[in-house]
C-alpha cells in the first residue's frame, strides 16, 4: 500500500493508520499550537487551541484522525486570530501576573501568547479569587492560573492510579478540585513522584522551593521560541527535566 | 521638488500611574540612543521635563495601570490630547502586581496596612483631602479609553522600548518577536 499523507498547508505530510492531525504534524515536526494535548496522555480536545481546518470544517487537531487526501489549513491568518483571542480569554478568566509567577518562561499559555504574538489581554479582566491550596509538604496550588486542561485529572486518574484532581461546576463556574473531604492536597495520597505532579502546562502545580532555580530569561521558552520546539513537544515525557 | 509639510519633529508624551516607574527606567535603559530619540522628538508632559500638564501630542506613553481617581483623570488628559497612546509594562496592560489587591476589599486593605500590621503603632488610615481617592479595585488601562498599542513587559527591555518607538517613528507596524516579547 502506498504511503497515506494528509496536505497540511499545502505539503503532504505522511501518517499512520490510527495518527491524529497533531500526531503526524508533531512528527513532522509542524507546530500546531496546543495546551491540553500532551503525547503521554489521552487526548481530550477541550483547550480547542489547536484548531485547525479540515475540509473546510473546524476541528481539534489532537483528537482529529488524519484521513488519506484531508486538506487540512493550520498555520494561517484566520486560524491564529481565533487562537489569539482563545488565548486572550484564557488570560482573563483567571489571575495571570507572569512577574510574580515561578512557571514564568517554563509556561506554555504564555509561550504560545508571545508565539501568537498576543499583546494585551482585550477583554475585561475577571479577577476572580481563587485561593492558594499551599498544605502539602512538597507541592503549593495556585488555582488563580488553571486552565482547566485536565491533564493532571488524566495524569492522576488514568496512570498514577490515584484521582487526585478533578474538575466541579458547570460552564464559568467550573474549577479544579482536590478529591479529600477537606478539599486540602495535604489530606490526599498526592507525591512529588507522581506524573500529575509533572504535567501542568501553566504555574498551578509547583514543587516548593525550587521556582527561581532558573533565572528569569534563562527558562525554557526565553532560549527558543515554542514553535521552534516541536520535536521536544512531540518526545516530551513527565520525567523530563525541569528548566 | 520641494516637500510640501517639513519634516515636523514629533511630541512624546509619558507618565506613571499604578506603576512603580519601572518602565521610565526601563525606558532610560535605550541609553545614549535616548540622543537620537531627541533629535526626532520633543518631550512633552514626562516625568522627564515635569511639564504638569499634557498639550497636544502624538504619542503617550502610559504606565502603570489605575488604581485612584486621579489616575482616570490623567489616562483621560493623555487620551485627549495623544493621536496614538500606547501601555507600556505589565500593570497598564493588566493591571500587574497593585491589581493583586483584588481579590480584597479596599477597606480590608487599608486597614492591615494602616491600622493592624505588626509594627505599626497608633495607626490611621489617611484621609486628607488632597488624597486622590482609592478605587475598589485596580483595572488595567484599556478597560478605560482606547489603547492603541501595547508594550508587555515587567518592565520591558530598553531594547523592545527603542525597537517599538523607532517602528513607530519609522511608519512600520511596531512588532515585538523573540525575544524582546515577553511579560516578566
Ligand atoms: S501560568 Fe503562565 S501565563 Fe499564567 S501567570 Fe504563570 S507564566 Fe504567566
Ligand atoms: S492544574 Fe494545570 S494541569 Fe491541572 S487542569 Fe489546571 S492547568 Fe491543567
Ligand atoms: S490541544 Fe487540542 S484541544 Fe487542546
Amino acid at each position: 500500500m502506498t504511503q497515506q499523507s494528509i496536505l497540511l498547508d499545502g505539503l503532504p505530510v505522511p501518517f499512520e493508520e490510527g495518527q491524529t492531525i497533531m500526531d503526524a504534524a508533531m512528527a513532522a515536526e509542524i507546530f500546531i499550537p496546543h495546551l491540553c494535548h500532551h503525547p503521554e496522555f489521552k487526548p481530550q480536545g477541550s483547550c480547542k487551541l489547536c484548531t485547525v481546518k479540515a475540509s473546510g470544517r473546524y476541528v481539534s487537531a489532537c483528537t482529529m484522525p488524519a484521513r488519506d487526501g484531508m486538506e487540512v489549513e493550520n498555520n494561517s491568518p484566520d486560524l491564529n486570530d481565533k487562537r489569539r483571542t482563545m488565548l486572550q480569554m484564557l488570560f482573563v478568566e483567571g489571575n495571570h501576573f507572569c512577574p510574580s509567577c515561578e512557571k514564568s518562561g517554563n509556561c506554555m499559555l504564555q509561550a504560545l501568547a508571545y508565539e501568537l504574538e498576543m499583546l494585551s489581554p482585550h477583554f475585561n479582566q475577571f479577577y476572580p479569587n481563587r485561593p492558594l491550596d499551599a498544605s502539602h509538604p512538597q507541592v503549593l496550588l495556585d488555582f488563580n492560573r488553571c486552565i482547566l486542561c485536565e491533564l493532571c485529572v488524566r495524569a492522576s486518574r488514568d496512570v498514577d492510579g490515584k484521582h487526585v484532581f478533578s474538575l466541579s461546576g458547570r460552564g464559568i463556574t467550573k474549577h479544579l478540585i482536590v478529591n479529600a473531604e477537606s478539599g486540602r492536597l495535604a489530606d490526599t495520597d498526592f507525591s512529588l513522584t507522581d506524573k500529575a505532579a509533572h504535567v501542568c502546562p501553566v504555574g498551578v502545580i509547583l514543587e516548593k522551593r525550587k521556582g527561581f532555580a532558573v533565572p528569569i530569561g534563562q527558562r525554557r521558552y526565553d532560549v527558543d521560541p515554542i514553535g521552534m520546539q516541536v520535536e521536544r513537544l512531540a518526545h516530551r515525557t513527565t520525567t523530563e527535566e525541569e528548566i | 521638488m520641494e516637500a510640501v509639510v517639513q519634516n515636523r519633529k514629533l511630541r512624546l508624551a509619558t507618565t506613571s500611574l499604578a506603576g512603580c516607574f519601572g518602565c521610565h527606567m526601563a525606558f532610560l535603559d535605550i541609553d545614549e540612543r535616548l540622543l537620537d530619540l531627541v533629535e526626532r522628538v520633543d518631550f512633552d508632559r514626562s516625568p522627564l521635563t515635569d511639564i504638569k500638564q499634557c498639550g497636544a501630542c502624538d504619542i503617550g506613553l502610559i504606565e502603570g495601570g489605575i488604581c485612584n481617581a486621579e489616575n482616570i483623570h490623567v489616562l483621560q488628559e493623555f487620551r485627549r490630547q495623544c493621536k496614538v497612546l500606547i501601555a507600556i509594562g505589565a500593570c497598564a496592560v493588566n493591571g500587574g502586581l497593585p491589581a493583586q489587591r483584588n481579590h480584597l476589599s479596599l477597606g480590608q486593605c487599608l486597614q492591615e496596612v494602616y491600622l493592624t500590621w505588626p509594627g505599626i503603632v497608633s495607626g490611621q488610615i489617611p484621609n486628607d483631602p488632597e488624597l486622590p481617592l482609592p478605587l475598589d479595585k485596580v483595572h488595567p488601562i484599556h478597560e478605560i479609553v482606547r489603547i492603541d498599542y501595547f508594550i508587555p513587559g515587567c518592565p520591558p527591555s530598553g531594547d523592545a522600548i527603542w525597537k517599538f518607538l523607532t517602528d513607530l517613528l519609522d511608519g512600520r507596524t511596531p512588532r515585538l518577536g523573540h525575544p524582546l516579547l515577553h511579560f516578566d
